[in-house]
């Protein structure tokens, strides 16, 4: 089953220079920003409204009523977050390899939606490869006159810069990515007072969205809001880029309607799992997401609102694949010490919390672990996010801390025997 | 006043342009700084001070938050190991173990001649082609021990002036994430993103050799 591609189409058909200037221009690239240029505000932001684009950083909000949120004040900010650094999501980084122009067509439609004249494309520090390339697209741009003053022969002014990360997952919290692109620890706002769409970038209104969600724009001027919507599923609208990993036969990223099965995308589009393996579990939107099992899961639609009603989310759309020979705790160790070490350290029960659960996880895996063990790593579970519900509840001032949980949620749930073998037999069952 | 070249000071300048206000120039500059020194010294952060306003203590908070700003130096060529969960799975801790060994330095640390800094990295978003290696950034994907191992003898052997992602898969890596298709036309020089406005990039031939 073959399904029809947007954001990927460019770089499926033309693999060798869908990142041109040239090869955008003669497959309808720029057509949509030229529109838009004699847009108003209302007619582009009804339209993305109605589209029913959902943001594709990883909370799903809806991305024109994200821009009708956007305070009056002026002047107002666009920041593209590409600081893609959710483990097992790599989708953004080939939209800024592959098709760095559609991003840039993006960017002048959602400037013109919001009464933007200055955007800033904040590109995490390991992908130099990527903002090199949007760099080229943005300076290709510039030298047409589609960015700088009097962009497509009107007298509207854009200017874009491209402001590297050096490092910190945190700057993907939107907040946090202010704060360090104004040259700040890069360390999340308190919500209220400061909501980006109305105290954003220098205390301006700014507006926030993701590589991905900018890339659909274009796309959705072009082809209309009902022949975008068409290609989803109900509420779900458009495509959706899935990064897979893991333990299957073929990773990668793929650009998918809503509403197949997990068992479509893990066993049909993925290849199935290598070595002919068992699937033992799975992450289904990265690796702040609760996980799924074979058990429960495998014939569930993948939509926003199945997946939320089986207490986990798509988030970033990163699908992490493991087979029946993986450890459990040494995988959720893996996952509690990404988050241990990019707290921020603002609040403490994440500092603290993810470090305890880290050093907890590792001495059951290491054979070190005691009875009390597993009732441990729910009590410090519960004092970052009480009650451990989801979505999860809020100790600290973003969503870094409880989404360390999530992995204490899911092995407990699914794995408590593999967890007290560990603690019985002083050792892991299933080393690497 | 100003240590740096007149040429790294125009640099300077056209980044702290790009900005509405100077403060927001400390990331880049910190690198730019790096780019001067190979890492980043105490003066290169009173350096970053002076051209955004603010006080050496804060350019040292800023630098202290991330993990690319290497207060210490870490070589001419810092190697990456991702070790989070996708690499993780397909065996990336006996890739990292590979690259300690060869290099003779363990996570953070630099080998005995100063050449080679070893560190393991959080996700680098490369985990279709886990497991994945960086060098100054440049991306390896579907890396093995024993490439990981051929790496560090070819990078003593051969000490390139510019590493280039093309090459280095082509050389170290396997399967990629994505197919890449497109050439890269630069490179990097240091530890530090090979970024035209860092002045950290440098000319890579067609052959992929530098030029």
């Amino acid at each position: 089953m073959t399904y029809p591609l947007l954001v990927t189409k460019r770089m499926t058909d033309f693999p060798s220079d869908s990142h041109t200037l040239e090869r955008y221009e003669a497959t309808g690239g720029y057509k949509a920003a030229r529109a838009s240029v004699g847009m108003t505000r209302d007619q582009l932001v009804e339209a993305i409204k109605n589209s029913g684009l959902l943001g594709r950083g990883g909370a799903a909000f809806s991305a024109g009523l994200k821009w009708s949120f956007l305070a009056p004040a002026r002047p107002a900010y666009l920041v593209v977050n590409a600081d893609e650094s959710e483990p097992g999501t790599f989708k953004d980084r080939q939209l800024l390899e592959r098709d760095p122009h559609q991003l840039v067509e993006g960017i002048i439609i959602t400037a013109i939606a919001n009464e933007v004249h200055r955007a800033f494309v904040y590109v995490r520090g390991e992908y130099p490869k990527p903002a090199r390339r949007v760099q080229k697209a943005i300076d290709e741009a510039y030298a047409e006159g589609y960015l700088g003053k009097g962009i497509f022969g009107s007298s509207y002014d854009l200017d874009v810069v491209v402001h590297l990360g050096a490092g910190a997952y945190i700057c993907g919290e939107e907040t946090a990515l202010i704060n360090s692109l104004e040259g700040l620890r890069g360390e999340p706002r308190l919500k209220p007072p400061y909501f980006p769409a109305a105290v954003g970038l220098y205390n301006k209104p700014t507006i926030v969205n993701n590589v991905e969600t900018l890339s659909n724009l274009p796309h959705i001027l072009n082809q209309g809001i009902d022949s975008y919507k068409g290609l989803g599923h109900e509420a779900d609208t458009g495509t959706f880029l899935f990064s897979i990993s893991g333990h299957v036969k073929k990773p990668g990223n793929y650009e998918l309607p809503h509403g197949i099965t997990w068992n479509e995308l893990i066993f049909d589009i993925a290849g199935g799992m290598r070595r002919e393996r068992r699937l033992k579990t799975w992450i289904p939107g990265g690796a702040s997401a609760p996980w799924f099992v074979p058990s429960d899961h495998l014939e569930l639609p993948i939509t926003k609102d199945d997946t939320a009603k089986a207490g986990s989310m798509l988030g970033s759309g990163a699908v992490v694949v493991m087979d029946e020979a993986t450890c459990v705790v040494r995988a959720a160790e893996r996952i509690v010490r990404f988050f241990a070490h990019e707290s921020c350290g603002q609040c403490t029960p994440c500092r603290e919390g993810t470090s305890w659960l880290e050093m907890i996880l590792r001495r059951i895996e290491a054979g070190q672990g005691r009875e009390v063990d597993f009732d441990l790593l729910l009590d410090v579970s519960d004092n970052i996010s009480i009650g451990l519900a989801w979505p999860p509840r809020m100790t600290t001032i973003c969503p870094l801390g409880p989404s360390a949980v999530s992995p204490i949620i899911s092995i407990t749930k699914y794995f408590k025997g593999e967890i007290m073998t560990h603690i019985h037999d002083g050792g892991c069952p299933l080393p690497a | 006043m100003s240590e740096w070249s007149e040429a790294v000071q125009e640099r300077a300048r056209a980044i702290v342009a790009q900005y509405p206000q100077r403060r927001s120039a400390v990331m880049p500059l910190l690198f730019l700084a790096m780019a001067q020194d190979g890492y980043l010294t105490e003066a290169g952060m009173i350096e970053v001070a002076e051209w955004t306003g603010i006080t050496p203590a804060q350019v040292a908070a800023v630098a202290t938050f991330y993990t690319m700003y290497k207060r210490e130096p870490v070589g001419k060529y810092l190697v990456s190991c991702c070790t989070s969960i996708s690499c993780m799975l397909l065996g990336s801790d006996q890739v990292m173990h590979a690259l300690e060994e060869e290099a003779g330095a363990l996570h953070g640390q630099v080998d005995a001649e100063g050449l080679i800094g070893v560190e393991h990295a959080e996700c680098l978003g490369a985990c279709g082609g886990a497991p994945a290696v960086q060098v100054n950034y440049e991306l390896i994907e579907g890396v093995t021990p024993d490439k990981a191992r051929q790496l560090v003898q070819w990078l003593r052997k051969a000490r390139p002036e510019t590493v280039n992602t093309d090459e280095l898969q082509q050389l170290f890596g396997g399967t990629t994430s994505f197919e890449w298709a497109i050439k890269e036309e630069v490179g990097a020089v240091g530890p530090y993103p090979a970024f035209e406005s860092f002045g950290s990039t440098a000319p890579v031939s067609a052959d992929g050799t530098e030029s």
